[in-house]
């Protein structure tokens, strides 16, 4: 049979001249949609330049959590690139589709860029909302999505909860207090990133939105500058979207090669300069500088610092009966 | 008379009883009864106190509550008014019948997510209908009324598309005989016209009902989906599996689907009963 299958193939090689025609499937999260249409074109002219083989790049976006439910349930996702290190761990973990130390195999904790929550208020900041102290205030409407199933709504909560411990000598139970006001603020939880950027923009409800750094560059492309702002806070999560190479479908569909050079090319140059460009922070330091209009200065910190890593973040914070639910209950 | 009554059921007049009852239940197992076990299946394995913690949560309660209360509450009044759509367009005769008669389904047509961003546009606080509502204190959107109001409006066709074929289906003498036995309108249509609807109101009852239960897409958009208060037990469900929580996401569907079977059952058990009534009278 693989006789029979390797005898296809070479003949079909042979038809088609040598080059290939290759089909790789990018399972991503939310607001990564705009980032990888135009990183997806770059990557192919670079491969076909190289090797002569022709690459379609097909995407998949959805909240991060359900894309890699899908991967475990048999999506056939040659690379995933999502909002967190967790969720490319339960494809690890639950499916076996590639190691457990998969993080270690690219530079920078296999993020090849960062990103940050920032607020999104309305033209002219009515609410004067200037850093997380005035979030929590009182008649202020906070939007931002449910963290048990927004990737992008996770580290939004636990922006606040790192500017609450850092700001109160690390007392937890102040920081508890702090993200209970908080989410008193919040008048609608969506189940998405993309879900409250629309309910805040275009359904007109809060005075500031919890969001993605390039999510909220995009909406004030998407909807007018004239109509929205942006506030950066004193400080804020790094947040480390991952990628890697699903090993057993890469392998399965002859892919390994071209999606490991898929993600090794976003630490290109170009690959830098597409993501400054749509507003991921790039890992290139010379790029910072030319793209320094687009990322305020603001001091961040990450998770395995102030956390203790993912795991540990998400038994804490977002498991049954964890804080996130504790603010619920009466 | 007994030996009778034996021989009658040992041939019937129709034939391929066998063959059709064998086919119905190969299909019912395949379509229904496997993915239904499968959810029972991963539920085993959480431990019995497990399983009792998880479908016992506060959250989880508060969830039930709405779920099937809003469900409940929508089936009710789209009873009522859909019972009123379906004898204007049985009854009446005007320009646009057509039109308005095709507006029935289109809730079931649309997609759900088209449905609730619809929804949620329109009872938002600067929506058409929430600009309106907002000065007289009444919030739709992000309440709980919006999950009723999503519910409402997808169970409408359910009740119409049921009922109105048997009021077409209606002997008009039979309201002639009992006004000419001296009924006045009310009374013909509470004691002739109602009881002959009951079963196919039933039936749209609980086809709209359970329709309402496993809600999800219209239902999400305008909840606001504040945990204790507006999340519905499939959005817990959902959170679940975003968590890769399998056995629990199984544990509270679990609950979903032995409620929803035990409702339903009643309603049938309900609607067999109107139906011998019905009958038994006419005959």
């Amino acid at each position: 049979m693989k006789t029979f299958l390797n005898i296809l193939l070479a003949t079909s090689l042979a038809l088609s001249g040598g080059a290939k025609e290759i089909k790789l499937l990018n399972v991503s999260y939310d607001p990564t949609r705009e980032l990888y249409s135009e990183y997806n074109a770059a990557f192919a002219k670079y491969w076909q330049a190289k090797t002569s083989d022709t690459v379609t790049v097909s995407q998949s976006h959805g909240g991060s959590g359900k894309q890699a439910q899908a991967v475990v349930n048999g999506l056939e996702a040659d690379v995933v690139t999502l909002a967190l290190a967790y969720d490319i761990d339960a494809i690890s973990q639950q499916a076996r589709l590639l190691p457990a130390d998969w993080q270690q195999r690219l530079p920078n904790n296999s993020t090849p860029y960062t990103s940050t929550i920032v607020f999104l208020v309305r033209k002219g900041n009515p609410k004067q909302i200037k850093d997380w102290d005035d979030v929590v205030k009182k008649g202020v409407s906070v939007v931002v999505a449910n963290p048990k199933t927004s990737g992008g709504a996770r580290w939004a909560y636990l922006a606040a909860w790192a500017y609450a411990l850092e700001t109160n000598n690390h007392d937890e139970a102040k920081a508890k207090e702090f993200i209970t006001k908080l989410y008193k603020n919040v008048p609608v939880l969506d189940s998405g990133a993309r879900g409250s950027t629309v309910t805040f923009a275009q359904r007109d409800i809060g005075d500031v939105l919890l969001a993605w750094e390039n999510e909220a560059h995009l909406a004030l492309k998407e909807f007018g500058a004239d109509k929205f702002e942006i506030v950066t806070p004193s400080l804020s999560i790094l947040a480390e979207p991952p990628v890697s190479v699903v090993d057993k479908n890469a392998k399965r569909h002859g892919t390994t090669e071209v999606a490991k050079a898929y993600l090794n090319y976003l630490y290109s140059d170009e690959g830098q300069e597409i993501a400054a460009k749509n507003f991921y922070r790039p890992r290139n330091e010379t790029l910072t500088g030319k793209y320094a209009g687009n990322f305020s200065q603001l001091k961040l910190v990450t998770v395995d610092q102030e956390f203790g890593g993912w795991a540990k973040a998400q038994k804490t914070h977002f498991a049954d009966g964890g804080i996130f639910d504790q603010i619920f209950q009466p | 008379m007994a030996t009778q009554r034996i021989k009658a059921r040992k041939i019937r007049v129709l034939p391929g009883f066998k063959l059709t009852l064998g086919f119905t239940l190969f299909y019912l197992g395949l379509i229904v009864l496997i993915p239904l076990a499968a959810v029972f299946w991963k539920t085993s394995s959480l431990t019995r106190a497990e399983f009792w913690h998880v479908i016992t949560m506060p959250q989880a309660l508060a969830s039930y509550r709405l779920t099937f209360g809003a469900s409940l509450l929508a089936a009710m009044v789209n009873a009522v008014f859909g019972l009123i759509v379906a004898w204007v367009l049985v009854r009446y005769n005007f320009f646009g019948k057509k039109v308005v008669d095709a507006l029935v389904d289109l809730p079931f047509a649309l997609p759900t997510a088209v449905a609730g961003i619809t929804l949620a546009m329109l009872y938002s606080h600067n929506g058409w209908i929430g600009q309106l509502l907002e000065p007289l204190g009444i919030k739709v959107a992000n309440t709980r009324l919006g999950v009723f109001v999503a519910l409402t409006f997808i169970g409408l066709p359910f009740i119409v598309r049921t009922v109105q074929p048997v009021l077409e289906d209606l002997d008009p003498e039979l309201e002639e005989a009992a006004a000419s036995l001296g009924a006045n309108r009310w009374q013909v249509f509470w004691r002739v016209i109602l009881p002959m609807l009951m079963p196919a109101l039933l039936t749209g009852f609980a086809l709209a009902f359970a329709r309402a239960l496993g809600e999800y897409g219209s239902v999400i958009f305008i909840a606001g989906n504040i945990p204790m208060k507006t999340v519905i037990t499939p959005l817990l469900i959902m959170g679940e599996l975003d968590m890769f929580d399998y056995a629990k996401a199984t544990a509270l569907a679990v609950v979903m689907l032995v409620a929803s079977f035990a409702l339903l059952l009643t309603i049938n058990v309900l609607q067999w009963w109107t139906n011998r009534y019905n009958t038994n009278n006419l005959a």
